[in-house]
């Protein structure tokens, strides 16, 4: 499978998650892991582009596809992504656990629709939980990111 | 929070893959996994073996079939969702994946998986039952057809044999007027009760051990809803009244 833009050998247990995988062998911990069934959306990565739940995923079943995590958005002294800029800018984070799920969200959510109304960033994000900010700077993160994203 | 230990098997072909079912002990298949990798991880389910269905082309397709349309076992909810055979021909279907889980969930999670899987707090079991739809079930000893209201047999059981694989769900064309509407404690959760209308045609779900099909004028009758922490059986009662009279108010 390809992995932020590198090929990397194929899980050796079947039964190993996408989000296991991802952190534990391949190292890549921005990848967080909550509840472990779908709900919390902290480990959602893009999957040929569009966001899905890696610990809904067994890693075997993305051989042949192209994961994007947190990691492969912007490289190490590059400028930040768009979504993570504005996450920045918004206060979209207090202590970001939460984040990378949310990022990877909005990308996707992005990607579907570059100039969300206000329902449908709200629903784009209801699929994310976060204990500390209490969502208002994240959807004017999700705003601003709009924004970025077509400059 | 892990799966337990299975073997693994990626069919290429609906023939592989129902010669696996049919030869196997104790297999489950795997489609989106939206609903079944949960259960693994939890352990709630222990299956011997693991048929992912994923790597057979040409098994996610949408289409109009005898005024109404086949969703493969392969197509995913979001691609139900966006698209424009369903929205032109079965509407209903298309309002009501949307309150299917959450986009990032209907990126994986698939039509038939979700009739096959079924929970009776589900919306698509109900929009099968409430449209009267069928599925396609195949296996090594051919293929038959399941109407709606053969399927759901008891709390996620349904008539399918261990050997057999939901290729295909069929939703005949939506009439006017149709309605699907829920109460959840959040957006995305599971329905503590919905309704969903098909002209005259009314089935509830989360309040019976499966879909089922009720009398408009009298939604309640003969109901016998659980009750839990998020909703009284009381609760779910006045619910499907409330829900059915706003459905059939549109």
């Amino acid at each position: 499978m390809k992995v932020n833009g590198a090929d990397h050998p194929a899980p050796v247990d079947p039964r190993r998650l996408l989000s296991d995988h991802l952190r534990h062998d391949l190292g890549l911990t921005g990848t967080h892991v909550g509840c472990e069934h779908g709900v919390c959306g902290c480990c959602t990565v893009l999957l040929d582009g569009a966001p899905v739940r890696s610990c809904l995923m067994l890693a075997v079943q993305a051989e042949g596809h192209e994961v994007t995590t947190i990691e492969g958005l912007a490289a190490d002294g590059e400028p930040l992504h768009p979504v993570q800029q504005a996450f920045h800018e918004c206060h979209g984070l207090q202590c970001g656990f939460c984040t990378p799920g949310f990022v990877m969200s909005v990308v996707g959510l992005l990607t579907q629709h570059p100039s969300p109304t206000p329902e449908q960033i709200d629903e784009g994000i209801s699929g994310n939980l976060c204990r500390c900010t209490g969502y208002a700077s994240i959807r004017r993160a999700v705003s601003r990111a709009a924004e970025l994203t077509k400059e | 929070m892990k799966p337990p230990p299975f073997e693994y098997r990626a069919p290429a072909t609906v023939d592989e893959a129902c010669a696996l079912l049919a030869s196997l002990e104790d297999a489950k298949v795997l489609a989106g996994g939206q609903s079944l990798v949960p259960l693994l991880n939890f352990r709630l389910a222990r299956p011997a073996h693991i048929v992912d269905i994923n790597r057979i082309s040409g098994l996610d397709r949408i289409y109009e079939r005898d005024r109404g349309v086949a969703v493969q076992a392969l197509a995913r909810q979001a691609d139900v969702e966006d698209s424009g055979i369903v929205a032109r021909v079965c509407p209903l279907l298309g309002v009501a994946v949307r309150l299917v889980a959450h986009r990032v969930i209907r990126n994986r999670g698939t039509v038939c998986g979700n009739l096959a899987h079924a929970d009776p707090a589900s919306e698509l079991p109900a929009v099968l039952l409430a449209t009267g739809g069928h599925v396609v079930a195949r296996s090594a000893r051919g293929e038959r057809t399941i109407e709606a209201d053969q399927l759901f047999r008891g709390v996620m059981e349904t008539a399918l044999a261990p050997d057999e694989l939901l290729v295909e769900a069929w939703f005949p064309a939506s009439a006017e007027p149709f309605a699907v509407i829920e109460e959840s404690r959040r957006h995305g959760d599971f329905a503590l009760a919905g309704v969903v209308r098909a002209e005259d045609r009314l089935a509830l779900f989360g309040v019976a051990p499966t879909p089922v099909l009720a009398d408009p004028r009298d939604p309640a009758h003969g109901l016998q809803p659980s009750g839990d922490l998020e909703a009284t059986s009381d609760f779910r009662l006045h619910l499907v009244r409330v829900l059915t009279e706003r459905a059939f108010a549109a």
